[in-house]
C-alpha cells in the first residue's frame, strides 16, 4: 500500500492522519448535537486514541522518514508516542466525572486533548526545527485552553492566562534560538545541523541556549519552572493530571532528540546547560515542596524534581543515558497518573478536598487507597523495590559511567530530601487521627488506580519488557 | 543606479526615525501611528530588495491587523502614563549602571566574534528568476511544504475551538430576533378587530385579551 501526496509517502504519518481526521469528525458530532453528547464524544475519543496507538505499533518496523526528512518514525518515536497516547487516554478516562457536571459539559475538552496529543506526536517525530515549533504550538495552544476550561472559576482562568502568557514568552525564546541556529548552520533539519555544527561557534551556542530555554519551559525545569505550581493548582484536577503526564513525555522526547541528534558535535556545550538545569530542578523540587499544604502544588514541585532526575540521564549524553530517560519517563507517567487517580478520589460530601491534612488517617477509613497511595509515595521517593527506584537507578548509572559524579551525588541527596515530604504524607495517613470518610470511589478511577498501582508494586518482578523496549528505542537515536 | 540608493536611504532613515519616535513620543496613540509608519517604510525596503510578496504581507498583516489591534487595545485600556513614569529619576542611576554592564558585555562579545566564512554561502536559498515572488512561494507551499501548511491549519483550528470554548455562552434570558417568526406574522395573528360600543371605549375588564 503506497499513499503519497506531493511525492511524499503518507504511510509513516498514518496514525497522525487518523487522529486529525478522527478529532474533526468528533468535533462535528459535538457541534451538531450540543453538550448532551459530551460523554459519547469522550468515550469515542478514548477509542480513537486506542486505535491510533495500535496503528502506531503496527507500522512496519524500522526507521521511516517522510516529508523530506522533517518527519521521523523510528523505535524512539514509537515508544514515546505510545506512552503519550496512553497518558492522554487515561487522562480522558479520569476526566469523565469532571465533564459529567451539568455546568461543565464541554465536549470540546476531549477534542482539545486529542488535538494536543496530535501536537505531541508531531513533536516526538519532528525532524527539523519548523516541525518542532508547529508541533509544540499545536500541543501548547490546546493545553492553554483546557487549563482555563473551568471558566467560571477564577483560579482556573488565572491558570490558563498565566500559562498562556509565559508559554508565549517561551515560544518566543525558542523561535529566537531556532532562527540563530538556522542563521549559523544554514539549515533547519536536525541531520543538516548535526553536519554543520562541528565546532562551538559562539552564535550557534547562543541559539542553542535559547532553544534549550524554550524546551526547559515546556518540561518545567528550573529556572523556567515558575508557572508550574500556580497552573497545577488552578487548573481542574484531571487537567493537572494531563499536564503532569503526556506533555512532559513529548517535551522530554523532543529535548532528548534535539540535543542528541542535532548537536552531537558540540556535546560539551549543551551538557553544561543540561547539568545545571538538572541539578537546579532536583534541588528546588526537593526543598520547595517541603512547605506546601496543597497536594496539587506538592505534585507540581514533585514533577519539577522528577524532570531534573530524568535530565540526569540526558546529561550523560550516551545511549545508556537516553535509555535511562525513557525508562524514567515511562515509570513517572504511571506513578503520576496513579497518584492523580487518588487525588481525584479525595472528595467529602461531593466536594473535592485538596489539602494534605485531608489525607490524615486515610489508612483507617480507606485502607486500600491508603496502601496504594503509600506505595506511590515510596515509589516517587525512589525506595526499592518499587518502580520509581528503577527509574532513578538507570539514570544515575548512566551519569556515573559518563563521569558525572557530582551530578549523581547531588541527585541522590536531593532524592533523600524529597523522601522527607513524601514520607510525611505516609505518616499522616497511617498515624494521625482520621478526619472523616471519603465518598465512594468511581469505577473508572478504581480501574486506573489498580492498573497503575499494580504496575508500580510489581514492576521489579518482570522489568524486562519496558527496559528492553527503552534500550531499542534509545539505540535508534545513535 | 542612483534612484534605488536614494530610495533606500529615504526609507531606511524614516524607518529608523519613526522607530525612535515610537519610544520617544509621550502619547501612546502617536507611538502606534509611528509604528505603522515604520512598518510601511520597512515594506518599502522589502520592495527595493525584490521581495514584493513580503512587502505586501507586512502591510496587510502588520499594518492592517496587528497595528490596528494595538491601537484598539490602547484606546480601550485607560493606562495612566504619568503614574507609570513616577520615580524615573530615582531609578535612573541603577538603570544606567545595568545598561553600561550590558553594553560592555555586548562589546566584549562583538569584539571576539569571528564569522564562519561558509555561513554567508549557505544561508540564502537560490531565488527563482523566471517567476514572481508570490508564484515561487505558491509553488512550494502546497507541494514541498504541504505538511507545514496543514499543521499550521490545525493550529488555527485549535485557536478557533479555544476561542469558542472560552467565550461562547448560551444565555437563557437573552431575547433573540427570530426572523422566521417575524416573517410568519400576519394581520390575523397580530391584531384583533372589535366592535366597540359608542361612547364607552374599551373596558378594563378586557385588558387580558388586548395583549397577546
Amino acid at each position: 500500500m503506497t499513499i503519497t501526496t506531493a511525492g511524499y509517502s503518507l504511510l509513516p504519518v498514518l496514525p497522525e492522519l487518523m487522529l486529525a481526521v478522527g478529532a474533526m469528525v468528533l468535533l462535528m458530532i459535538g457541534a451538531f448535537n450540543g453538550p448532551k453528547v459530551t460523554g459519547l464524544v469522550t468515550t469515542l475519543a478514548v477509542c480513537l486514541l486506542v486505535v491510533v496507538g495500535a496503528a502506531e505499533i503496527m507500522l512496519p518496523a524500522g526507521k521511516h522518514v517522510t516529508f523530506g526528512g522533517s518527519f521521523i518514525v523510528d523505535d524512539y518515536a514509537r515508544f514515546l508516542k505510545v506512552l503519550a497516547i496512553i497518558a492522554s487516554a487515561v487522562t480522558l478516562i479520569l476526566s469523565r466525572e469532571f465533564l459529567a457536571d451539568q455546568s461543565r459539559r464541554i465536549f470540546e475538552y476531549a477534542i482539545l486533548v486529542l488535538l494536543s496529543t496530535l501536537g505531541m506526536m508531531v513533536l516526538i517525530s519532528a525532524g527539523d526545527l519548523i516541525m518542532l515549533y508547529l508541533g509544540l504550538e499545536l500541543m501548547s495552544l490546546a493545553l492553554y485552553v483546557v487549563a482555563a476550561s473551568n471558566r467560571d472559576n477564577a483560579k482556573s482562568t488565572e491558570a490558563g492566562l498565566k500559562y498562556f502568557v509565559l508559554g508565549a514568552l517561551s515560544s518566543g525564546m525558542l523561535l529566537y534560538g531556532a532562527s540563530m541556529i538556522y542563521g549559523f548552520t544554514g539549515t533547519v533539519s536536525f541531520a543538516g545541523i548535526a553536519a554543520e555544527a562541528k565546532t562551538g561557534n559562539i552564535g550557534l551556542v547562543f541559539g542553542l541556549v535559547f532553544l534549550l530555554a524554550g524546551l526547559c519551559f515546556k518540561v518545567s525545569a528550573v529556572p523556567f519552572h515558575m508557572w508550574t505550581p500556580d497552573v497545577y493548582e488552578g487548573a481542574p484536577t484531571p487537567v493537572t493530571a494531563f499536564f503532569a503526564s503526556a506533555p512532559k513525555v513529548a517535551a522530554l522526547a523532543v529535548f532528548t532528540r534535539v540535543t542528541l541528534t542535532a548537536f552531537p558535535g558540540i556535546v560539551v556545550q549543551w551538557q553544561q546547560v543540561v547539568v545545571f538545569v538538572s541539578l537546579a530542578s532536583m534541588v528546588l523540587g526537593s526543598f520547595a515542596a517541603i512547605g506546601q499544604t496543597n497536594i496539587k502544588r506538592l505534585m507540581a514541585y514533585s514533577s519539577i524534581g522528577h524532570m531534573g532526575f530524568a535530565l540526569v540521564g540526558l546529561a550523560a549524553g550516551t545511549q545508556e543515558g537516553a535509555q535511562g530517560v525513557l525508562v524514567y519517563i515511562a515509570i513517572y507517567v504511571a506513578m503520576t497518573l496513579g497518584t492523580f487517580a487518588i487525588i481525584l478520589t479525595m472528595k467529602r460530601n461531593g466536594q473535592p478536598v485538596e489539602t494534605i491534612k485531608d489525607f490524615a488517617g486515610l489508612s483507617r477509613t480507606n485502607p486500600i487507597i491508603a496502601f496504594f497511595f503509600a506505595m506511590f509515595l515510596f515509589s516517587l521517593a525512589g525506595v526499592p523495590p518499587l518502580a520509581g527506584f528503577f527509574g532513578k537507578f538507570y539514570v544515575f548509572m548512566a551519569a556515573i559511567k559518563s563521569g558525572l559524579f557530582v551530578l549523581a551525588v547531588v541527585g541522590v541527596l536531593a532524592s533523600v530530601v524529597g523522601a522527607f515530604y513524601y514520607l510525611s504524607i505516609v505518616k499522616l495517613m497511617y498515624f494521625d487521627e482520621p478526619v472523616g470518610k471519603l465518598d465512594p470511589m468511581r469505577v473508572e478511577l478504581r480501574t486506573v488506580l489498580a492498573v497503575a498501582g499494580l504496575f508500580n508494586v510489581l514492576f521489579f518482578v518482570y522489568p524486562a519488557p519496558l527496559v528492553s523496549a527503552a534500550a531499542f528505542a534509545a539505540k535508534s537515536l545513535f | 543606479m542612483i534612484l534605488p540608493a536614494l530610495f533606500f536611504y529615504l526609507f531606511a532613515s524614516i524607518c529608523v526615525a519613526s522607530a525612535v519616535m515610537v519610544i520617544a513620543s509621550r502619547n501612546p496613540v502617536h507611538s502606534v501611528l509611528f509604528l505603522i509608519l515604520a512598518f510601511v517604510n520597512a515594506s518599502g525596503l522589502f520592495v527595493l530588495m525584490g521581495a514584493e510578496f513580503l512587502a505586501m504581507l507586512l502591510i496587510v498583516v502588520y499594518v492592517g491587523a496587528v497595528a490596528v489591534l494595538f491601537l484598539f487595545v490602547i484606546m480601550m485600556l485607560d493606562v495612566d502614563f504619568t503614574q507609570l513614569r513616577e520615580g524615573f529619576i530615582q531609578y535612573l542611576p541603577f538603570g544606567l549602571v545595568i545598561g553600561a554592564i550590558f553594553l560592555a558585555e555586548l562589546l566584549l562579545v562583538a569584539g571576539g566574534w569571528v564569522m564562519n566564512p561558509n555561513v554567508t554561502k549557505s544561508i540564502t536559498a537560490a531565488i527563482p528568476t523566471n517567476v514572481s515572488n508570490t508564484e515561487a512561494l505558491g509553488l512550494v507551499l502546497y507541494t514541498k511544504y504541504i505538511h507545514y501548511f496543514q499543521l499550521a491549519g490545525m493550529v488555527l483550528l485549535v485557536a478557533m475551538i479555544g476561542a469558542i470554548v472560552l467565550t461562547l455562552r448560551h444565555k437563557v434570558k437573552v431575547r433573540r430576533q427570530d426572523i422566521n417568526v417575524q416573517n410568519a406574522r400576519n394581520p390575523e395573528l397580530a391584531m384583533e378587530v372589535r366592535k366597540v360600543a359608542t361612547g364607552q371605549g374599551l373596558q378594563d375588564a378586557d385588558a387580558g385579551s388586548w395583549v397577546k
